[in-house]
């Protein structure tokens, strides 16, 4: 059988689990799980370039408010050449590939809060699930999650106006609210289902969902595009328009279907009822709405 | 020089160094996308009189366009880029937008290119949705039956044009089968189109005129009803009909073995040379030997 990750079997790894150093990338092995959450921004390949097992294993992280080596918490072999294997339940490692702007980290369970925080390139692949503010702020590159993520995945951070700017974040699971809070660019996919929310105070980009949306979607929106395949409760600024298929949407969802979501042919093919929002701001975004047939 | 029993003049095809780009049209139909296709290539013979020349390179299946819906592959050629950046602009504008639920997109990965999309994007009056997907920007112009898709870039690259031979027959029949014959050949060539009605001109033309105002005349020494009357003719024996295929490509190699099929499946009985139109070497940057393609084979 394929294994489901073609880019961890390139790197060693198969559904199976670790079969070898055979691309002598950078392996990180939970041995401690943390007591409190580590801050391991210098987990990045631009952080790990050219170190070997031993430089990589004294490099500091912030350990609650101590700064200690990351070899009291992972086992490292390898050195680093632009790709990051790490294993064991991360959810208590945050910061994770944040500023990245090349090369793959690949996880194989759980992460922790600020995943790819403000990266501008490159990609992360979770076998697992997301903690709380996946991708905040980032400029480029991709983050995929195969299971779900938590709330702001994409957003801005408190205080600042402008969430992601571009790049893509796809969770096949669900997320929760408030996903791609004030992005300007990009494109969000979901699998499952998004919280409430969905798309607030957006500039522009594009978020789809194939499950359901919460409540307040697109609160307050100036341009962008939130994509539902299920009725959702439109809020009473937003204006419906018409019913029709737009011919974009055929080109993102294939690009959507090509990445391992489940997006089917009647999407595709299908048409949308348009609502145009937000009326208390621009008013020049829009939420599409899969017509059931 | 013969295939079969046709003569093939020891002579060149002289081509000239122009600026090429594709063009992918898509509708909801068939029937849409050629028609877009159709009027964006017409009035596209030469640039004598039109600006640029251009052709339906070829139909494509909902399973090679980038929307998953039938369309057609367009070439246009220019001679300078300043000018396809223009002409593409009016072409898309007025031929492809205005053609019921047609997209348009880029469809040459070149160095250069030319906004499109970002100007026609202002006929959308400020309604107009910018999209971003894998390096590649959309924009989605509101129109009365939805939304015009077109890219914001379309490539462009140093091509070939005026590839061209030329069908001496005995009379106009045996010629216009000759003729036709060698464009259906021809245009199984990717990469190349036939500019004139059909793929077939039978105004040739030289350059210059004994009026001042004209840039290019009559090719009079292939016109058979002047066979008495110029001096120099190239009408000989009992040759009464002359039509000429023209052809350009995105480089030399394809306008060759275009030219080489339309060799072969012009020499039919009936059609007693074929040649190849030229300045004397003096004016375009490619010879094209027509004794070289034959020896290809």
């Amino acid at each position: 059988m394929a294994p489901a990750n073609p880019i961890a079997a390139d790197q060693g790894w198969t559904d199976s689990g670790w079969i070898g150093e055979q691309a002598m990338s950078l392996n990180l092995t939970l041995h401690t799980p943390p007591a409190v959450p580590v801050e391991a921004e210098i987990l990045t390949p631009n952080g790990t370039a050219g170190l070997d097992d031993a430089a990589v294993a004294s490099l500091a992280v912030l350990h609650g408010n101590q700064r200690v080596p990351i070899g009291d918490f992972f086992r490292v072999r390898g050195r680093g050449n632009g790709v990051i294997h790490l294993e064991g339940d991360l959810s208590r490692i945050k910061h994770i590939g944040a500023g990245m702007s090349a090369g793959q980290v690949i996880i194989h369970g759980d992460v922790g809060a600020h995943l790819g925080a403000g990266m501008s390139g490159g990609e992360i692949h979770v076998n697992g699930n997301a903690g709380d503010w996946v991708g905040p702020e980032m400029s480029g590159g991709r983050i995929t999650i195969t299971g779900n993520a938590g709330h702001m995945v994409g957003s801005a951070y408190r205080g600042s106006t402008t969430g992601m700017l571009g790049g893509e974040i796809i969770v096949h699971g669900d997320v929760k609210n408030e996903t791609g809070h004030a992005m300007r660019n990009g494109l969000i996919a979901v699998g499952g289902n998004a919280g409430d929310f969905t798309g607030v105070n957006m500039r522009a980009g594009t978020i789809v969902a194939l499950g359901e949306l919460g409540i307040r979607t697109g609160a307050s929106m100036k341009r962008g595009t939130i994509v539902s395949m299920h009725e959702a409760d439109i809020l009473p600024t937003f204006t419906y328009a018409c019913l029709y298929g737009p011919v974009y949407l055929r080109i993102l969802l294939q690009h959507i279907k090509r990445l391992g979501l489940p997006v089917t042919d009647e999407y595709i093919l299908g048409q949308y009822h348009r609502w145009c929002g937000d009326g208390v701001e621009l008013n020049r975004g829009e939420i599409l709405i899969y017509r059931k047939r | 020089m013969n295939i079969r029993s046709t003569e093939i003049a020891d002579t060149f095809a002289e081509a000239f160094k122009m600026w090429g780009a594709r063009i992918v049209v898509t509708a909801a139909t068939r029937q849409w996308a050629m028609a877009a296709a159709r009027s964006m290539t017409g009035f596209a013979t030469s640039v004598i009189g039109c600006k640029c020349e251009a052709g339906i390179e070829h139909e494509l299946g909902p399973g090679d366009t980038p929307d998953g819906r039938p369309g057609a592959s367009l070439l246009l050629f220019t001679t300078d880029r300043e000018g396809m950046g223009k002409r593409l602009v009016e072409r898309i504008g007025q031929c492809v937008m205005t053609c019921p639920t047609t997209a348009c997109f880029n469809g040459l990965e070149a160095e250069k290119t030319v906004p499109v999309g970002g100007l026609l994007r202002y006929f959308g009056d400020g309604y107009q949705i910018s999209k971003k997907l894998n390096g590649r920007r959309l924009w989605r112009i509101p129109v009365m039956d939805g939304e015009f898709l077109v890219d914001e870039q379309f490539g462009v690259q140093p091509a070939v044009g005026g590839g061209n031979i030329l069908i001496l027959g005995r009379d106009q029949d045996t010629t216009l089968r000759a003729a036709r014959a060698a464009t259906r050949a021809m245009r199984a060539v990717r990469g190349v189109i036939l500019p004139f009605p059909d793929g077939v001109v039978r105004s040739g033309s030289k350059v210059g005129s004994r009026y001042k105002s004209l840039i290019a005349s009559t090719n009079d020494a292939y016109c058979p009803t002047l066979r008495g009357v110029v001096a120099g003719s190239n009408i000989t024996g009992d040759t009464n009909c002359v039509l000429e295929i023209v052809v350009d490509g995105l480089d030399v190699a394809a306008v060759a073995e275009a030219m080489r099929l339309g060799l072969y499946a012009a020499a039919k009985p009936g059609i007693r040379q074929i040649t190849a139109g030229n300045y004397g070497g003096n004016l375009g940057q490619y010879k094209i030997e027509l004794k070289t393609l034959l020896n290809i084979k």
